[in-house]
């Protein structure tokens, strides 16, 4: 009996340092100060022609707008739409913030209710019904105050080639949309303290520091572009993150990620790759 | 600064729900608090220290810079001493991370903060440092005779500042910089409307204004700017707008003891004015719109209230601006105070930075803590960090430099340093000192600001979508607002010593296997030992 006593009391010991030290999980948002946000580049990029598992037509439900309706709904008008997770920004306290697309346009879905539970559910592909109202905040388009529910069905979306269109006004019917520029050039994004010529900056004027977003130009056609490397999105363990970090002005690079806008166009890059 | 927006919204919540979590964790570490601080004898010059600063700059390059530079300059004059520093461009994820960090015993030496957010802090043991003593020290204290720099006395901090950061009787904090909220208009389109600036900017005036700035042509362009967009008053914190419009009306908001009033009659009919004009156009918010300097620049708003320390932002030559150069357009930018209902009595609110030092076991590090937070205040920080912006400085000595006045007088010079808007701004603070009030300070102090924001932000959200805005309404909404930011419950949900009554969920399954496992084992030895009493009863009666 006794040997049976110290058996189990050894056993409720390990336990006890378990359910004290917990697991990696358990401890998020216990120790470091970063933790509270979750920096999610959730983009599948190994799977970006996994149309397969997609209904041949993208059929939507009774009462779910088609992505022309939604767009030439009025701002602050009701909309219901049916989309396809493409990327999660992140989820702090019960809110979520995705990039989300379906077959003909994306849908850019901002601080959405969202338990972490569910969160995690929503991998890319996931078909999810999304009710909110349109709001448009400094020329970006979004659904607010919505709600959601994971519906059957699952689409990722291939990058669009959208180089040909910058600077057109065509841009903006693809904006939110996983796309690409190819063949850009990194130009200048500002000056460091010695006063030399810097090819990206932390924060939009190098304000910030190694894990805030990173800024960075490129041109083409004699026009040059802010791009953007959104620190929720892609954090700096990322590749992309790394990759913008090491650009020299002049490369030329090829690009990913979404057509997010903040007073004109703005991408948010996913992938970058110096050619 | 489009990634501002999702920080910015993101922490309300945090403000409220955060703080709460730590209790749980601090229990299950069993965390037992630090010892009160108790000042050192001397300041032990032979050893190395290394401390931590949060600073939260205004995405600003030359405010990070300052910072910097402020680091050299201290460790310079004392070589021993490191000062990290990690840089933050909002308070509530200063706030957030702070909150985060008291579970490990990590917090920053020295942060920079609001008095909401200590307030929360000081619901921990020891955790916040009281300065009185420190204060008063005669060879460390504010100007003490040991301090390696020229540092301001006690007596000349602006007595109005520093009586902010006095909580429960204690200084818990030092101001660093001060700011109000400033009217930046677009005096060429008032002008243009057929109307002329007030001395003193009355609300009515800006909502007639505005108004009127919403007639259109046949091709829906308004005809003030021939733009299709148009909002004429955008409000950038409208936590502060019904805070100060509250405070002007002499309406509740809370007392000092924490007592909620926000949910009263006065702020009923504010919200109907509000939702009024919501409804036309003429009112929107930054969470709404966006950026009020961004449309005050493109000539598609007129009326912009926005931080004084926003001021390098605003106006047709503003330094800082993150839109193309084509959308900006030509116009006299005219700066005032926030608009009032009584312009004999004007009120508006007192911001900025105030910074804390967090307590560590070791008292030799506080006092170093303390050494870097004198430094903060010595004028060569004040100055210069203050010139960034529209901010002021916080001690009489500064502003009453030589430096200080030179730059003042400067003012439109060019519109880098001397931008002109900028330099009102910060004048429109230093004349209006007297007529400035902070919101009392309790546990929960910063939920209750949050909500204030709220219920303007729903108002007009609800407007936009077509929802009817009557006593329903209003009802409704206060119950939701009061349940959301959990006003009903004392102290909100910010409570970090163990009092909370928050529902914490269900137990994690390793906690219930290790309580399980414990209570069979307790029982097995319940059993083991009273069937060996047995055995031993009927040994010995044998």
């Amino acid at each position: 009996m006794k040997k049976m006593l110290v058996l189990l009391l050894s056993c409720a010991l390990v336990l006890g340092c378990a359910g004290c030290g917990g697991s990696d999980d358990d401890n998020a948002g216990n120790g470091t100060s970063d933790a509270s946000t979750e920096s999610d580049a959730s983009v599948d990029e190994s799977d970006s022609s996994s149309e397969d598992d997609t209904e041949a037509e993208d059929v939507k439900s009774e009462g779910v707008m088609t992505y022309d309706e939604y767009a030439a709904a009025d701002v602050d008008s009701e909309v219901v739409v049916e989309t396809y997770v493409q990327a999660k920004q992140s989820w702090w306290e019960d809110k979520a913030t995705f990039y989300t697309q379906d077959k003909d346009g994306a849908y850019f879905i901002y601080d959405m209710p969202c338990s972490e539970e569910d969160y995690e559910k929503l991998t890319p592909g996931t078909k999810i019904k999304v009710t909110g109202y349109k709001a448009e905040w400094s020329g970006e388009f979004e659904i607010i105050d919505a709600t959601f529910e994971i519906v059957d069905g699952n689409y990722i979306a291939e990058a669009e080639d959208v180089t040909s269109l910058l600077g057109k006004g065509e841009l903006i019917d693809h904006q939110n949309k996983f796309v690409s520029f190819n063949g850009m050039t990194v130009e200048a994004a500002g000056k460091n303290d010695a006063g030399e010529d810097v090819a990206f900056l932390y924060s939009w004027d190098g304000s910030g520091q190694d894990g805030d977003d990173l800024y960075f130009n490129v041109s083409i056609d004699g026009e040059t572009y802010t791009f953007t490397v959104e620190s929720y999105l892609c954090d700096n363990t990322t590749d992309v993150y790394k990759a913008v970090t090491e650009l020299q002005i002049g490369d030329t690079v090829d690009m990913e990620g979404f057509l997010y806008w903040y007073e004109g166009v703005n991408p948010h890059i996913t992938s970058l790759t110096v050619k | 600064m489009s990634k501002m927006r999702k920080k910015v919204l993101s922490v309300f919540f945090l403000l409220a729900l955060t703080a709460g979590n730590v209790l749980g964790l601090a229990g299950c570490h069993g965390s037992k608090g630090l010892n009160t601080f108790e000042m050192p004898e001397e300041f032990d010059s032979s050893r190395e220290y290394e401390i931590t600063f949060w600073a939260k700059n205004d995405t600003n390059k030359t405010q990070t810079a300052i910072y910097e530079q402020a680091i050299a300059d201290f460790q310079q004059a004392y070589p021993n001493i490191k000062v990290n520093l990690r840089l933050y461009t909002d308070y509530g994820k200063i706030y957030n991370d702070v909150i985060t960090n008291i579970s490990t015993n990590t917090t920053p030496n020295v942060c920079i903060t609001y008095p909401d957010h200590i307030a929360t802090y000081l619901t921990g043991k020891n955790l916040v440092v009281p300065l009185d003593e420190l204060f008063a020290d005669a060879e460390y204290g504010l100007g003490g005779s040991e301090v390696r720099f020229d540092a301001p006395t006690v007596e000349e901090i602006i007595p109005q500042f520093l009586e902010e950061c006095r909580f429960d009787g204690h200084y818990y904090a030092l101001p660093y910089m001060r700011s109000s909220e400033a009217c930046y208009i677009n005096k060429t389109f008032v002008e243009e409307l057929g109307y002329t600036l007030p001395e003193k900017l009355t609300w009515d005036f800006v909502w007639e204004v505005s108004e009127s700035a919403l007639a259109q042509d046949d091709q829906e362009n308004f005809l003030v700017n021939g733009q299709k967009v148009m909002i004429p008053f955008i409000y950038k914190s409208t936590d502060n707008m019904m805070i100060q419009m509250l405070k002007q009306r002499e309406a509740g908001y809370s007392t000092k003891e924490g007592d909620i009033l926000l949910f009263n009659d006065t702020t009923k009919e504010l919200l109907y004015t509000i939702a009024e004009h919501g409804e036309s156009g003429a009112f929107s918010t930054f969470k709404i719109s966006s950026y009020p300097a961004n449309f005050l620049n493109a000539g598609q708003c007129i009326f912009a209230i926005d931080s004084t320390a926003g001021a390098t932002w605003m106006g047709t030559h503003a330094p800082l601006s993150d839109m193309s150069e084509d959308k900006i357009v030509e116009f006299e930018t005219a700066v005032m105070p926030i608009p009032q209902f009584d312009t004999e009595n004007p009120q508006m609110i007192s911001q900025g930075p105030s910074v804390c030092i967090f307590n560590k076991s070791d008292p030799q590090e506080v006092l170093v803590s303390w050494l870097f937070v004198q430094y903060l205040l010595s004028n060569d920080v004040q100055i210069a960090y203050s010139e960034t912006e529209g901010y002021v400085p916080v001690t009489s000595k500064a502003q009453e430099s030589k430096a200080y006045q030179d730059y003042l007088s400067r003012y439109g010079e060019d519109n880098t340093m001397y931008y002109d808007v900028k330099i009102q701004a910060a004048q429109l603070l230093l004349e209006n000192t007297d007529h400035t009030f902070i919101t009392p300070v309790f546990n929960g102090s910063a939920s209750l600001r949050n909500a204030s924001g709220q219920l303007v932000e729903n108002t007009v959200k609800s407007v936009r979508r077509g929802e009817t805005i009557d006593d329903a309404y209003m009802d409704k909404l206060f119950e939701e607002i009061t349940s959301l930011y959990r006003l009903d419950q004392p102290g909100g949900a910010s409570v970090l010593d163990g009092s909370e009554k928050e529902e914490l969920g269900e137990l994690p399954l390793t906690s219930v296997i290790l309580l399980s496992s414990l209570a069979c084992v307790w029982a097995l030895m319940i059993v083991y030992f009273a069937v060996s009493m047995i055995v031993r009863r009927k040994r010995n009666a044998q």
